[in-house]
């Protein structure tokens, strides 16, 4: 047995844009074991949202997340829908369907970016962000922002998006798939970047199920759980899909798993574009919250739940929050145990963190 | 210290300090080819011991105030501090959080803020491009300093000539006697 060192890992490290805590217990080269420590950028969001009233707290939940800012939106906003015994519109629930399978695309290309930025491939970065940008601009166009959109509402979406401009967006997105194939491609079969993922912090499919682990990083461990297709929310149960599952449970396969979702999303738009029906974005809802609900939605990370209780006020007396990248760090933790040093921003990044979801 | 090291290519440091990843991923979005830096020879790298300019996005809380604050002491003079996103500037939406503090300028001294939720890439470049005068600014003067002929010493005789008002054994006196009593 060799000598064990303590390696510090963050807050502040070059291959994380967010602020984590990982000591690495290493045995000469082999991490050992990790302890993780989180709470560098808790704010107390969820206290937060009891001194606001139902609709401004949408806004605060949007600001959990930069990346899945629209998931969250509609999470909350579908959970105080359900504890007031809401129904909304259709076109409502494609237009929220929608959006939230291009917050995938984006979300997605931008991890690609992130990988590839993990294991030192710089252009490959560039390019990932790049094609990132034409979706933002689509973002931009139909709901006014970059990043937070503000754009859902309990009751249905604050505005229509025009037929004409959906149909654009899917012409858009369609004429990107060649771009992103050209990427995608590099990913999969560039020796450099296969030798560097291939058989790396494998996951099996026990130790996934045992560990709780959700979204791609369970896909990708040959676990087909989709919440899309067991929750039944937004319109996805009428646009016919089967989940994506790979099974080696290494750092390919999850990636794999991310990169055939972008295309899925792709298709889904288009055909939910095909057969959005005409009619009102929104509906009538009560003035005060009673009851209480829950909601799960798949964002692009996995599993987020979403909890919401009225007490008979506009005000909630509860709104909880959970969110994938909180379930899936000990399945990271597993990971890591083991592997490389050098291995260790890889895996950090395999499970695409996403850490001010995880403390609020 | 050469003369055009810091304003033909600053290197910037980006610290996440609270934020929702909002401008954070604005922040590196603005270092992609879209909006591109790079052209002001702008480069993003991870050790604060190699940068000009500080980005920090989100508020500070007790938590993260002592690594902004090591961040920041770890950056070699001169250096300017950028304040990312609303929340950098005042805390923002967050403001009444039980666990945020507030603006980033409670910790460390801020040159520019950057307003907006999220802070648009515009903006931020703009803040940085702002950022560099202020950095030459800032290194004019350390020039200066170490420049400038030393001022003489003037020694006052008339201050050492002082009788002093208490000497040591009086003190010692008094203070005995102030205790026995």
């Amino acid at each position: 047995m060799g000598k064990r060192t303590v390696i510090p890992f963050g807050p502040q490290h070059p291959v994380l844009p967010e602020p984590i805590h990982l000591d690495l217990v290493l045995e000469d080269e082999t991490v050992v074991d990790v302890i993780p420590s989180i709470g560098y950028i808790h704010r107390g969001l969820e206290k937060l949202c009891e001194t606001k009233d139902y609709n401004k707290m949408v806004y605060v939940i949007e600001r959990i997340c930069g990346i899945c800012s629209f998931g969250h939106g509609w999470g909350a906003s579908a959970a105080i829908e359900g504890a007031m015994g809401v129904e909304i519109p259709d076109r409502a629930e494609y237009l929220r369907t929608i959006l939230h399978e291009l917050s995938r695309v984006h979300s997605h290309l931008l991890w690609l970016g992130l990988m590839a930025d993990a294991f030192g491939f710089e252009s490959l970065f560039n390019h990932c962000w790049r094609i990132r940008e034409t979706v933002l601009d689509l973002f931009e166009k139909n709901t006014g922002g970059r990043v937070i959109f503000s754009i859902c509402k309990p009751g249905g979406m604050r505005k229509d998006i025009s037929n004409e401009n959906l149909k654009e967006m899917a012409d858009i997105l369609n004429g990107l798939k060649a771009e992103i194939k050209e990427i995608t491609d590099v990913f999969i079969n560039d020796a450099s970047v296969v030798n560097r993922m291939t058989g790396v912090g494998v996951l099996t499919k026990e130790e996934a199920m045992e560990l709780c682990a959700v979204g791609p990083t369970v896909r990708g461990s040959g676990v087909a759980q989709d919440l899309r297709l067991a929750e039944g929310h937004g319109a996805y149960h009428e646009l016919g899909f089967e989940p994506i599952v790979e099974e080696a449970g290494d750092c390919m396969a999850r990636t794999v798993v991310r990169i055939r979702e972008v295309f899925q999303s792709i298709e889904l738009i288009d055909k939910a574009v095909a057969q959005i029906p005409d009619g009102p974005v929104d509906c009538k809802v009560p003035k005060t919250v009673d009851g209480e609900f829950a909601v799960r939605l798949e964002q692009p990370r996995g599993e987020a739940f979403y909890y919401a209780k009225g007490a008979g006020s506009k005000f909630l007396k509860r709104m909880r929050v959970r969110t994938p990248t909180n379930i899936n760090i000990p399945a990271l933790v597993k990971m890591l145990g083991g592997s490389d040093l050098a291995d260790v921003p890889v895996l950090v990044l395999t499970i695409d963190p996403c850490i001010s979801c995880t403390e609020r | 210290m050469s003369k055009a090291y810091v304003t033909k290519s600053p290197w910037v440091v980006h610290y996440d300090g609270s934020s929702c990843n909002g401008c954070d991923i604005e922040v590196l979005a603005c270092l992609m080819p879209m909006y591109d830096v790079e052209r002001f020879g702008i480069i993003n790298c991870g050790n604060p011991k190699h940068a000009d300019v500080f980005l920090v996005t989100g508020s500070v809380n007790e938590q993260n105030k002592d690594v902004v604050k090591q961040i920041y002491d770890q950056m070699p003079e001169p250096k300017v501090v950028v304040a990312v996103g609303i929340c950098a500037c005042s805390g923002g939406i967050f403001k009444d959080c039980y666990n945020v503090l507030g603006g980033v300028d409670q910790v460390i001294p801020v040159d520019a803020y950057v307003p907006g939720c999220a802070a648009r890439p515009e903006a931020i470049i703009d803040a940085v491009v702002k950022g560099l005068g202020i950095l030459q600014a800032k290194r004019n003067a350390m020039v200066e300093a170490i420049e400038a002929p030393a001022a003489p010493v003037v020694k006052s005789a008339s201050v050492q000539n002082v009788p002093p008002i208490f000497t040591m054994a009086e003190v010692k006196v008094n203070t005995m006697d102030h205790l026995k009593k």
